[in-house]
């Protein structure tokens, strides 16, 4: 049962007389209960595809341009504000990178996790408070904690926190914006952990925005490559991990220092993203593909390779046909 | 020959950047605009007056604007406009030179405090006392001690206008000293000096110069206020803030007396303020919207 | 080959208000010439620390730091400006650690300005222009400020400020941790290629195993101010004896499709370094702990051949 369909979202970002395109059309569908790994680097536009969800695109400078998102058959986009803030922490919540900064240093943890059961449950006072602290034990951190303020805890423990904030209202999609860059390995294992044990209980649909395969591949069941705004391939964790097709996903690939091989160097992508206002014709990969040719100067196609997997790439194309 | 030509490129292009910038800014140009309108006019305009700002007249006192004397006369028949001209000058000057002294002062003071830990202590409690003084009480302190004439009102604006540098300064060399280029300047082998002049002040300037315009309104409303109560620049000189204070026993009648010099005062003092507005959004690279 | 760098029980304290905060903590090594020595930690646990102590942006408290032979732990003005020239730093965020009044040019230049190498302004740009080319800056570039470019060519602009003056050693830390993984390998090639070419020194400071893998000869691993672990590099990541190595190695997230690994999963938090106790101090998080570990502070032992390990329990731990 599909839970969230984005259908070509395109968003574009006006800055001066520049338009910066951040999203060009991308289409992901999340079924109920599914993960999907959204991974990129810095600028592939994954935050942004995340924040159109959330109706949270800054006006101005930001604009979705076109495009549709449903949730359960229906357009977001549609949606008027008073709307979209019953949906937001209800229906879908997010988590944001930096743990140090999302949580409000004046209230307590335990306030911070109630405010969100009010806004969207008719519950008494006191039972907004129980269930603040079952959702403080949920996440790992003693009961007792409730009445402490967020510099009290670690950069771990506040991510905690801000988990526990996102599942109060038991959302049925979880978007979690780069969860646990900014936590150390040991912690961000710990993290990552219990955020497998969450999903597993509660069924959460969950889009993981992230710049590192190895997260994706602990948590996710579904992965999709972004790159200069678009998706560039998709597919189940097989797919990606197994056999990677467009060019971009295998040099990501390889330029991971891995851990079991030996080797001198590292395998590298040339080059740069492009400056997403100055995007080049057709194929944004292609001044930094090795396969790179004339066709490449179009459009490339979306070719499926099976049920799951898609790549966008004249090279899928042309071994498809070939076969 | 090139590399003379590259340098040269180089060094104007970070201030030709501020001023493209700036020129986006409507607001900050038209303040720019009115602001040399009123320096030149200052400058040149008495020259062209067919009055002598410190002639008396009796036969023509205390007329409203009309063709020969566009902004009126005084209580002497003295031609208002003329003195508006020539109390520009010292009005400029005297801004100018107080906001510009209080400016070096303050900051030095401030980047010593943040620069040097032992000093701190020392420099913005003295700071901190200064600012709890009301200013104006301060003021009329320090001519009343050193004798009411210009120079000595020019001392006390200069000296209650430095607090504030010092304690924008302050915050700003503890920020930017915190930041990794500090270090990065010290690992290289950059003296304090150099580290004080080329990475830390170009850093720090942008809320200064902001100051540097705010302060300069404030210092014209200042020695307006305290020529009016004649400790400052003194009669017959036509400094803006006497003029309103001549002007005062007039009011009912002959308002113009008074609110010519204050209109005056107020197009300078908000020109200043949106160029200030409009030199803080320039001054900041980032912000390149 | 000689050794270029030697330390010697080098500690580091801040005073806080409630007590000495150990950020280093007896800490002993030594670098050969042309090697690289990797400081693997988590926040906290003292490497940045560790690497501004030996350029002298911190003042050590204790110890000995021998270069080449020669005592530098007190340096003098004189000795500290000729030292400089010899040993510089790679910052870890492209974005603090250059000046953004300045153009790329005059940062890299910076350097050379202070120490008056160039006699002419004609070789001042000249060597200017060598360095850009160096890390792989283009000459476009030149009159660029930081804000307009990205964080891997503000990286190469930091790397090519400490190349400068044609250092001996560098201390880069986490150089590239900020950056994007397809970035960062191409700073890391670099960085390998400039050490090949330069026969330069290196420590390299960072939280992540998998980077100073591929550019370490040595690994030292830290842990609240104290090294738990030292060895070839090989060595280390073959076997890793220290149980804290053990759990860092296995908490990295791999990029492959593995199933069931064994993940060591660490209890709990740092403690705090301030006024530790005599005790190990990884006990309260380490699943093999017993009394013994929370009363002696274990020190560091040559286990097996070049392979220091400090633990109580080390041989019964790995069945040696």
């Amino acid at each position: 049962m599909e839970l969230l369909e984005i259908k070509n979202l395109v968003v574009q970002y006006s800055v001066g007389r520049d338009v910066v395109q951040a999203v060009n059309g991308i289409s992901l569908t999340v079924k109920e209960g599914a993960t999907i790994g959204l991974v990129g680097e810095t600028g592939a536009g994954k935050t942004t595809t995340a924040l159109s969800v959330m109706g949270l695109v800054p006006n101005p400078p930001g604009k979705v341009k076109s495009g549709e998102i449903l949730l359960d058959g229906e357009d977001l986009l549609k949606k008027s504000n008073k709307e979209m803030r019953k949906i937001r922490g209800k229906d879908i919540a997010m988590i944001f990178q930096d743990p140090m900064t999302s949580l409000n240093p004046v209230m307590t943890v335990g306030e911070q996790i109630m405010e969100v059961i009010q806004l969207h449950e008719k519950i008494s006072r006191q039972d907004a408070q129980k269930k603040a602290c079952e959702m403080l034990e949920l996440v790992g951190i003693p009961g007792q904690r409730y009445g402490e303020y967020p510099h009290q805890f670690s950069g771990g423990m506040k991510q905690r926190v801000i988990i526990a904030i996102a599942l109060a209202c038991n959302p049925r999609l979880l978007i979690a914006d780069e969860p646990t860059t900014a936590l150390d390995v040991t912690i961000q294992a710990q993290v990552l952990d219990m955020m497998r044990r969450l999903k597993e209980t509660y069924k959460t649909a969950m889009i993981l925005i992230t710049h590192d395969l190895g997260v994706v591949a602990e948590v996710c069941d579904q992965v999709a490559i972004m790159y200069a705004g678009e998706i560039v391939e998709k597919g189940t964790l097989e797919d990606i991990y197994e056999s990677p097709r467009h060019p971009y996903t295998i040099g990501l690939f390889q330029s991971i220092p891995d851990l079991d091989v030996e080797s001198e160097r590292l395998n590298i992508i040339p080059g740069m993203m492009p400056d997403p206002a100055a995007l080049p014709e057709g194929c944004n990969f292609c001044e930094r593909c090795q396969h790179a040719t004339e066709q490449c100067k179009k459009q490339p196609p979306v070719v499926r390779l099976s049920d799951t997997h898609e790549v966008q790439c004249f090279l899928a194309q042309d071994e498809k046909g070939g076969e | 020959m090139a590399d003379s030509r590259n340098r040269k490129r180089k060094k104007t292009s970070q201030a030709a950047e501020i001023w493209k910038r700036l020129q986006k800014n409507r607001m900050a140009m038209a303040g720019l605009c009115t602001l040399i309108v009123i320096l030149l006019l200052s400058l040149f305009g008495p020259l062209l007056s067919p009055y002598d700002y410190a002639a008396q007249n009796f036969t023509d006192r205390l007329m409203f604007p009309c063709a020969s004397h566009l902004f009126g006369t005084d209580n002497f028949g003295r031609d208002i406009l003329t003195r508006i001209l020539v109390g520009g000058r010292y009005t400029l000057f005297i801004t100018f030179v107080c906001i510009t002294s209080a400016a070096i002062m303050g900051s030095a003071l401030g980047l010593l405090a943040a620069f040097y830990p032992k000093m701190d202590n020392i420099i913005m409690r003295l700071v901190d006392i200064l600012m709890g003084i009301p200013t104006m009480l301060m003021c009329v302190s320090i001519v009343a001690a050193l004798g009411s004439n210009m120079k000595n009102m020019m001392i006390a604006l200069a000296v209650t206008q430095s607090p504030e540098f010092a304690r924008i300064m302050r915050a700003q060399v503890l920020t930017i000293k915190d930041r990794e280029f500090m270090e990065a300047a010290s690992s290289i082998g950059c003296s304090n000096g150099r580290i004080i002049f080329r990475h830390i002040i170009p850093n720090a300037l942008a809320p200064i110069i902001v100051q540097y315009t705010l302060g300069a309104v404030s210092v014209i409303l200042m020695s307006a206020s305290l020529s009016f109560v004649g400790m400052g620049v003194q009669p017959p000189t036509p400094e803006w803030g006497l003029m309103i204070s001549a002007g005062r026993d007039y009011l009912r009648d002959y308002w113009h007396i008074a609110i010519i010099p204050g209109l005056a005062i107020v197009v300078t003092a908000f020109a200043l303020n949106m160029l200030g507005d409009g030199l803080r959004d320039a001054l900041d690279p980032r912000l390149k919207q | 080959m000689g050794k270029l760098l030697e330390v010697k029980h080098l500690k580091k304290y801040f005073p806080t208000k409630s007590g000495m905060l150990h950020a280093v903590d007896d800490v002993s090594f030594s670098i050969e010439e042309g090697k690289t020595l990797g400081v693997v930690g988590e926040s906290g646990c003292g490497k940045s620390t560790l690497g501004r102590v030996i350029l002298h942006l911190l003042p050590l408290t204790e110890g000995t730091i021998l270069y080449n032979g020669k005592d530098i732990s007190n340096p003098s003005k004189t000795e500290l400006h000729e030292l400089r020239r010899n040993m510089q730093m790679v910052f870890q965020d492209p974005y603090s650690s250059i000046n953004p009044r300045q153009s790329v040019a005059e940062i890299i230049g910076e350097p050379l300005k202070v120490y008056r190498v160039c006699k002419t302004k004609a070789e001042y740009h000249e060597r200017v222009r060598e360095l850009m080319d160096i890390v792989g800056l283009p000459e476009r570039y030149e009159h660029s400020y930081p804000h307009e470019l990205d964080g891997g060519r503000r990286q190469r602009i930091g790397i090519g400020r400490a190349l400068a003056l044609n250092p001996r050693f560098i201390v880069c830390d986490e150089p590239v941790s900020a950056l994007d993984v397809s970035i960062q390998a191409q700073i890391l090639n670099l960085m390998m290629d400039l050490q090949e070419e330069r026969n330069l020194t290196y420590i390299f400071v960072t939280h992540d195993l998998s980077v100073v893998k591929h550019i370490s000869d040595d690994i030292m691993v830290m842990y609240l101010g104290v090294v738990v672990e030292k060895s070839a590099a090989r060595a280390l990541f073959e076997k890793q004896l220290h149980p804290y190595t053990k759990a860092l190695l296995s908490a990295i997230p791999r990029a492959k499709l593995g199933g069931a690994r064994n993940r060591i999963l660490l209890k709990g938090e740092l403690t705090s370094p301030i006024e530790p106790p005599k005790a190990c101090r990884f006990a309260v998080r380490c699943p093999y702990a017993t009394d013994r570990c929370a009363q002696e502070e274990p020190t560091l032992e040559e286990v097996l051949p070049e392979h220091y390990v400090a633990c109580h329990y080390v041989k019964e731990i790995n069945r040696l």
